[in-house]
C-alpha cells in the first residue's frame, strides 16, 4: 500500500501520530508553542475515530497525574507541553519513574528561565536528561529534528515506554513544533482491548479480574533496604536502556576534520553551516544525537579520536557540551556555541564560531 | 484456662456475629488506636464486597496517614502524589468508564495541596466517588495546621491556636464542592458510634450506586478524629470532635439528587 503523505506542522503531526499509534488518552493544558497538539486532537474527534480520550486538564500538574492514573491501568497515555508546563510536571514524572509507568511526554521547548519567551530554545537539556524531578531516575529522551520525527517518535516512544515501563520524553522545540514539512502517515494501529491489556500488562490496575491478587501502583516503600533494591533495579533498567537504545545520525563524518554535535533545530542549522564551511574548504561533519538519554558517548569518543575539534551547537548556554566533554575525555578540543532567549543561530554564525573557537583558536 | 475456653467459643463459627470482609487484608493497620481511618477503610471494603464490585474497583490512595491504604484494601489500588488522587481517578474512570473508581483522601491532601484537582474533578462531573477524611489536622506529618483546623484550635504550626486574622479560616470544601453542578451527591458523616458507622456505610453504598448510574461525582466527607495530632486519648478525641468539630462541620446530607438540601 502506498504511504499517505501530508503537509503538516510538527505539533499537528504529533497529534495525528497519537491517534494513529492507538493512544488511549491525551491529557494536556494549553501553552505556546504547542497548543496545536490539543487543538488538532480536539478538531479530529479521536473519540469517534478510535475511542481515544482527549481531555483538557486544569493544569499541567493535573495532566501528568492523569497520565499516572491512566498508565497505571496499562493504557497508552500522553501529554504535551512547553518548558514552564514541563517544570510543573516534574513531580509527577518522578512518581511515574518511581512507579515504573509508561507514557509519552512532548516538550516543545521555549526559552527560559521563568516565563522567558515563547520562541524556540534548547535550554531544557539538563532538566530532561539528568532527571528534572527528585530522586535517582532517568528519562528516555528522544530529540526530533524534523516533522517526520515528531510523528515517528510517538510510536517509537510508546514502544520504548512499555518495553522498559518508564516515561519517554520527546524533546522538541518551538521551531520544529511550528514548522511545516511533508510527513509519511502510518496505518491506524488499533487500541488494545481490556483483555489484551490484562494479558500484556499483568501489573496494571484493571480490577481484580477473576479474583486475582490485587495490583498496586506505587512509588512508596518505607523500608530502606527494599527501597534501595528498587532503586538498584531502576538503575539496572537505565543501564539496559544505555546498552540497547542509543540512536544518532552522522552526516559528512567520513572525511571530517571538525565535528558539530547538535540535536533538533540546531542540527538542522548545522547542516547548512556544514555546507557553508565545506565551500570554504573546512571539512566538517555532524553528529546528531537522536537519543539524548541514552547519550551516544562512545560514538562521540570515536569521533574525538579522528577530528581536530568538536563544536557543540545548542540553543542554550551550553548544556549538552557537558556530556560531550564526558565522552571526549580530553582527546580533542571541545567548544560550545549557542544562542539563548529564543534566538536560533544563523548558519554563518556557526561557521564563524567554528573558525574562531577551534580553527584559529 | 478459663480465658482460652471463652476465646475458642467466640471463634466457633456458630457464635460468629461479625466477620472481617475479605476485602480487608490481614495486615495490621498502621493507624493509631481509635482513629477513624481504619473504620472507614472497613466500611468502604464491605460495601464493595456487598455490591460485588471487587473485580471492578480501582481505588486511589492519598498522601497522609492513609498513604498505605493500598496495604489494607484488598482491591486494585494506585498511590497518588499528595493531593492528586482526583486527577488519577479522572483518567482511570475516563479510560475505563465501566469500572468503579474511588479516591480516599485526608483534609490536607484534598483541601490544601489538592484543592484544584478536587474542585475541577467535581466541576467536570467525573463519575467517581471521593471519600474525604476530615480530621482538622495533618496527622501524618505530626499534627500541623490543616485548612480545616478550627478557629483557635492548637496544632504544631498554630501552637497558640488558629488565629483567623493570621492563618485564615477553616475551609468548608464539602459545601463548596456541593455548589458545583458536577456533583450529584454530597454528604457529611462520622464513624465514632455504631449508629454513625451504619449511616456512613449507607452513604458510601449510595455513592457507589450512583457512580454506576453515571450521574456525576459522589462525595462523602467523614468527620474524623486524630487523637495523636489533637494530643488526646481516643475517648477524649471523640468527645472533642462531637463538641467542636460537628458544630462547624454539621453532619448530614448537603446535596441529594443534584439538589442542595435546604437547612441541612
Ligand atoms: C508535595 C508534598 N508536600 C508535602 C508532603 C508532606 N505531607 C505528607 S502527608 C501531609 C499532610 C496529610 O494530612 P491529611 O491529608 O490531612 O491526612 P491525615 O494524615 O490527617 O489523614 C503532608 C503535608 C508530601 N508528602 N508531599
Ligand atoms: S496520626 Fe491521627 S490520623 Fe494518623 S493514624 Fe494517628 S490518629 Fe489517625
Ligand atoms: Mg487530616
Amino acid at each position: 500500500m502506498e504511504k499517505e503523505l501530508r503537509l503538516m506542522k510538527g505539533n499537528e503531526a504529533f497529534g495525528e501520530a497519537a491517534i494513529r499509534a492507538g493512544t488511549d488518552g491525551y491529557f494536556g493544558y494549553p501553552i505556546t508553542p504547542q497548543s496545536e497538539v490539543m487543538e488538532y486532537l480536539m478538531a479530529e474527534k479521536p473519540h469517534e475515530r478510535t475511542g481515544m480520550v482527549v481531555l483538557q486538564a486544569e493544569s499541567e500538574v493535573a495532566s501528568i497525574n492523569m497520565l499516572y492514573g491512566g498508565a497505571g491501568c496499562g493504557k497508552k497515555v500522553m501529554t504535551s507541553s512547553s518548558s514552564p508546563g514541563i517544570s510543573l510536571m516534574q513531580e509527577g514524572i518522578s512518581y511515574m519513574a518511581g512507579a515504573e509507568l509508561p507514557c509519552v511526554i512532548l516538550n516543545v521547548v521555549r526559552g527560559g528561565p521563568g516565563l522567558g519567551t515563547i520562541q524556540p530554545s534548547q535550554s531544557d537539556y539538563f532538566q530532561s536528561t539528568k532527571g528534572g524531578g527528585h530522586g535517582d531516575y532517568r528519562l528516555i529522551t528522544l530529540a526530533p529534528s524534523s516533522v517526520q520525527e515528531m510523528y515517528d517518535f510517538v510510536g517509537l516512544g510508546f514502544e520504548m515506554a512499555f518495553k522498559y515501563r518508564t516515561p519517554v520524553l520527546v524533546l522538541s522545540d518551538g521551531a520544529i513544533g511550528q514548522m511545516m514539512e511533508k510527513v509519511e502517515i502510518d496505518a491506524q494501529v488499533p487500541r488494545l482491548t481490556e483483555e489484551e491489556i490484562r494479558n500484556n500488562y499483568p501489573w496494571a490496575t484493571t480490577g481484580r479480574y477473576k479474583g486475582r491478587e490485587r495490583n498496586i501502583i506505587t512509588s512508596l516503600d518505607l523500608d530502606p533496604a527494599r527501597q534501595e533494591r528498587h532503586n538498584e533495579a531502576l538503575q539496572r533498567k537505565y543501564r539496559e536502556i544505555e546498552k540497547n537504545e542509543i540512536r544518532f545520525e552522522k552526516i559528512g563524518c567520513d572525511d571530517a576534520d571538525y565535528l558539530f554535535v547538535a540535536y533538533g533545530t540546531s542540527a538542522r542549522i548545522c547542516q547548512k553551516s556544514m555546507q557553508l564551511a565545506r565551500e570554504k574548504g573546512i571539512k566538517v561533519g555532524i553528529l546528531r544525537p537522536i537519543t539524548l538519554f541514552p547519550f551516544p558517548y562512545a560514538e562521540v569518543e570515536k569521533m574525538a579520536e579522528k577530528v581536530k575539534g568538536i563544536l557543540s551547537v545548542e540553543m542554550s548556554a551550553g548544556q549538552m557540551v557537558e556530556d560531550i566533554l564526558l565522552a571526549v575525555k580530553g582527546k580533542t578540543k571541545v567548544e560550545h556555541y549557542g544562542r539563548m532567549g529564543g534566538i536560533i543561530p544563523a548558519p554563518g554564525e556557526v561557521v564563524d564560531a567554528l573558525e574562531q573557537k577551534l580553527i584559529k583558536g | 484456662m478459663a480465658e482460652t475456653t471463652i476465646k475458642s467459643e467466640i471463634i466457633n463459627p456458630e457464635n460468629l456475629v461479625y466477620k472481617k470482609t475479605d476485602l480487608m487484608t490481614d495486615k495490621v493497620l498502621s493507624y493509631c488506636p481509635g482513629c477513624g481511618h481504619g473504620t472507614t477503610h472497613r466500611i468502604i471494603m464491605e460495601v464493595i464486597e456487598e455490591m460485588g464490585l471487587m473485580e471492578d474497583t480501582i481505588g486511589i490512595a492519598p498522601v497522609g496517614c492513609s498513604v498505605l491504604a493500598y496495604e489494607f484494601m484488598n482491591v486494585d489500588m494506585q498511590q497518588a502524589a499528595h493531593g492528586r488522587a482526583p486527577a488519577l481517578a479522572t483518567a482511570v474512570k475516563r479510560l475505563m468508564p465501566h469500572k468503579t473508581v474511588f479516591t480516599y483522601q485526608g483534609d490536607g491532601d484534598l483541601a490544601a495541596i489538592g484543592t484544584a484537582e478536587t474542585i475541577h474533578a467535581a466541576n467536570r462531573g467525573e463519575n467517581i466517588t471521593i471519600v474525604f477524611i476530615n480530621n482538622g489536622i495533618y496527622g501524618m506529618t505530626g499534627g500541623q495546621m490543616a485548612p480545616t483546623t478550627l478557629p483557635g484550635m492548637k496544632s504544631s504550626t498554630s501552637p497558640y491556636g488558629r488565629d483567623l486574622g493570621m492563618m485564615g479560616h477553616p475551609l468548608k470544601i464539602t459545601e463548596l464542592v456541593a455548589q458545583l453542578p458536577g456533583t450529584h451527591y454530597v454528604t457529611r458523616q462520622a464513624v465514632h458510634t455504631p449508629a454513625n458507622v451504619r449511616k456512613t456505610k449507607k452513604a458510601i453504598r449510595k455513592a457507589f450506586e450512583l457512580q454506576k448510574q453515571n450521574v456525576g461525582m459522589s462525595f462523602v466527607e467523614v468527620v474524623s478524629n486524630c487523637n495523636s495530632g489533637w494530643k488526646m486519648t481516643p475517648v477524649q478525641a471523640n468527645h472533642w470532635m462531637v463538641e467542636n468539630m460537628f458544630p462547624y462541620y454539621p453532619l448530614g446530607d448537603i446535596k441529594v439528587d443534584g439538589e442542595i438540601v435546604e437547612n441541612n
